[in-house]
């Protein structure tokens, strides 16, 4: 099951490669890893979106990155009402015969075009993952050159709704 | 969450260095004995040391490996952080073995270690290593120092990491312009670790439930580990044990925490415990685990690991709570804490005679064993003498292997903090140097170091410590020629093909002690050592015996690996 956590951590070298290095020697998979400054100095943030097993081993994971001293704060968002995005950017070919056609593909996604070349266009995306996703594919068959993903970030909202299934709140299920 | 700090910067009035001020902070820990080896990167903090007029000694040992076990020793028995202090690449990597020694068995070091120049740090400079990257996964924490600012304070956040909540080792690594330069002014403040707030304190609600479960139960077991002797919770455990009659087993690191001679304990338990032990684990409504962290060498096939039982764990460590056995009662506390709590809680005892009855008549029934041949010794035989003579009271150390278990079986461990081995890591090498860190932490004692011939080898060099500390450690070489526990494996799993695990060409030991001015005797019979060992105990000097025992005895009982606990050959009536 996809998990998506985030660490409050104090903003010291070898961090990421403490937390990362936990995570690869007792076994998780990481699927994407964003990291940014807060609104705090010296406190970063990092959001992991994790493949675990079960409940055994996620309690495990948080426990083990909780035990890391420069860790702050371990938060699983998963199971709460989150706001969670991705940014793409995404290089696909074109020419002016196909230009049109792509805007109007991107548009509904709310993409914009930030680069524009002979042979190609470049497109920045944000939103939740399966978003990105979607675009991907569509732009799929005209060829794409280059694609750079920022992972996921998110925190919860600012208001948990009072509901006991959240599950389609939640991103990742 | 705040994150202030006050900051208290004090202007330094003699032209100090970065190593002046680590030496201050030093002393300021209370540190009294450094275990190093000089090179060019810490040259500035020898320098210091040489001109310091502080109140501690420098062991230089042969090898840094040898400084750090020494190191551990002196942790484990002294319950304070070992300090250890080698040079930049080198140095710092033959360290690497006992830093992840001591992050298994949970002891408190401070590891300081030279870097070159941050003018030239990330370059492939001679004698550069990335200290930080190799030692992140086996640290409790790690720093490198930035600025000679930073140290006093860096240095005191070592030693609170390093050993308070679950401890472990820290390493600090000091790049040497950082310890060369002056120093201008230092950050004199307090640190502050937000991220880091053991809990020492148990949930009473939690304590409650133990002490329910402990009254329903009709077949309970208290585990003792490691963590009741870092927490000095033997007294009060063992007033609870014989107040509500309470059978007792332990893990490898836990003997002593409960009397080994106690008719309510039951021996070690897991892959060579007691019989009776292993089949109270199996059997038991109610396991009690107390610091233990339910170690695959205790467990072994967890299918099969105290089925029955209602599992309570008390862990100063939250992370090792159902990191492998499923857990119904957590309780994150200090284990003193814990105990005294419980024992506040639990007023009236049940009763499960019966059940003691049983295991008693198990270890009636089912003893330790071993063939005992005149003519000739076993180490078995060999464990039991040196507790007949010693009384019990000697600090033993031991390597890994044969000799390791049956020093943990044939010892019987009835004191806390007298038994120093590597558990976790099984680190060969390990023993003689901890010897050496014991008998310095606590130079009344008597300190044996219990070592096959294979282990021995590895650090055998530190014997020039001995010689010029005159260090009375008593060597007891357990001379089988061969790698004991790899022959036996080998014996059992690979059909006596014994790859490479004879020492068939030995050097002589004694001669090799005599080269090192230290005492030697070579010892082949039981009469031998009677006459020999209680004039060696009395001797106040270093001894080396070199005790030949029989190559082809094998460790017993054992359950093998991948098999349930209670599945066990050699148990014998």
């Amino acid at each position: 099951m996809k998990r998506i956590i985030t660490l409050v951590v104090q903003n010291r070298s070898g961090v990421l490669n403490r937390v990362t290095g936990l995570m690869q020697k007792r076994q998780f998979n990481i699927e994407s890893i964003s990291v940014g400054r807060t609104e705090q100095e010296g406190i970063s943030k990092m959001t992991f979106v994790v493949d675990v097993e079960d409940h055994r081993k996620l309690e495990q994971l948080t426990k083990q990155l909780n035990k890391q001293i420069d860790v702050i704060k371990v938060t699983d968002l998963s199971d709460k009402a989150v706001v969670a995005r991705e940014l793409a950017l995404i290089k696909v070919v074109s020419n002016a015969q196909v230009r049109g056609e792509i805007q109007s593909i991107i548009e509904p996604f709310r993409a914009i075009v930030i680069d524009m070349s002979r042979d190609s266009l470049s497109i920045q995306v944000t939103g939740k993952p399966e978003k990105i996703e979607a675009l991907i594919e569509l732009l799929r068959p005209y060829g794409i050159k280059d694609i750079a993903r920022t992972g996921l970030t998110a925190f919860a909202r600012g208001q948990q709704p009072q509901v006991a299934e959240l599950t389609h709140y939640s991103l990742l299920k | 969450m705040k994150m202030e700090t006050k900051v208290k910067t004090q202007p330094v009035t003699a032209p100090k260095t970065g190593a002046d001020i680590l030496v201050e902070a030093l002393v300021e820990q209370g540190v009294d004995t450094i275990f190093g080896y000089p090179g060019g990167a810490v040259l500035p903090i020898y320098d210091a040391l040489y001109r310091s007029d502080a109140d501690f000694q420098h062991i230089l040992t042969r090898h840094e490996q040898g400084a750090i076990h020494a190191a551990e020793g002196y942790a484990r028995v002294k319950r304070k952080p070992g300090v250890v202090l080698a040079t930049s690449g080198p140095g710092a990597t033959n360290l690497v073995t006992g830093i992840a020694d001591a992050m298994m068995d949970s002891l408190p070091l401070v590891v300081l270690t030279g870097q070159v120049a941050t003018t030239v740090t990330g370059t492939d400079a001679f004698q550069e290593a990335d200290v930080m990257g190799i030692t992140t996964p086996i640290t409790k924490h790690n720093y490198q120092v930035q600025s000679s600012y930073d140290i006093p304070k860096i240095i005191k956040e070592a030693f609170h990491i390093a050993s308070t909540g679950r401890p472990g080792p820290v390493v600090v690594d000091i790049p040497k312009d950082i310890s060369a330069n002056p120093c201008l002014e230092v950050d004199e403040s307090d640190f502050h670790l937000p991220g880091y707030q053991p809990t020492i304190k148990p949930n009473p609600i939690q304590i409650k439930k133990l002490a329910e479960a402990i009254k329903q139960a009709k077949k309970p077991l208290v585990l003792t580990g490691a963590g009741v002797l870092h927490g000095g919770a033997s007294k009060v455990l063992k007033d609870i044990v014989e107040s509500f009659r309470l059978p007792v087993t332990s893990t490898l690191l836990g003997l002593g925490a409960f009397p080994g001679d106690h008719p309510l304990f039951l021996g070690m338990g897991g892959m060579h415990g007691t019989y009776t032990s292993n089949m109270a684990i199996t059997e038991c409504d109610l396991l009690i685990n107390v610091g233990a962290r339910f170690d695959d060498r205790l467990t072994m096939n967890l299918a099969h690991f105290a089925p029955n039982a209602t599992v309570a764990h008390i862990d100063i460590d939250p992370a090792e709570i159902g990191k492998n056995v499923p857990t119904d009662i957590p309780i994150v506390s200090d284990s003193k804490a814990a105990l005294e709590e419980l024992a506040r809680q639990l007023k009236d005892g049940p009763e499960h005679e019966e059940w003691l009855s049983e295991l008693q008549k198990n270890k009636e029934a089912f003893p330790l064993w071993y063939n005992n041949p005149k003519e000739d010794m076993v180490t078995q035989w060999l464990m039991e003498r040196v507790h007949h003579h010693t009384k019990g009271d000697a600090i033993v150390t031991t390597d890994v292997g044969q000799h390791q278990m049956w020093s943990a079986q044939y010892y019987s461990f009835s004191k806390p903090d007298k038994w120093v081995t590597s558990g976790g890591l099984g680190t060969m090498g390990f023993g003689f140097p901890a010897a050496i860190g014991a008998q310095l932490a606590l130079p009344d004692e008597t300190v044996i170091s219990i070592v096959g011939d294979g282990g021995f080898q590895m650090t055998l060099q530190e014997m020039s410590v001995l010689q010029e500390r005159n260090l009375p450690v008593k060597i007891v070489i357990s001379n089988n020629g061969a790698l004991g526990m790899v022959r036996q494996w080998q014996e059992e799993f690979y059909e006596e093909r014994y790859s490479e695990s004879l020492l068939s060409v030995q050097p002589d030991f004694v001669k090799l002690a005599e080269a090192y001015s230290i005492r030697g005797h070579k010892i082949t019979t039981q009469e031998d050592f009677e006459r020999i060992f209680p004039e060696v105990l009395a001797y106040d000097g270093p001894v080396l015996l070199d005790c030949r025992v029989l190559m082809q005895e094998n460790v017993y009982p054992m359950v093998a690996p991948g098999r349930g606990i209670q599945d066990m050959v050699g148990v014998k009536p």
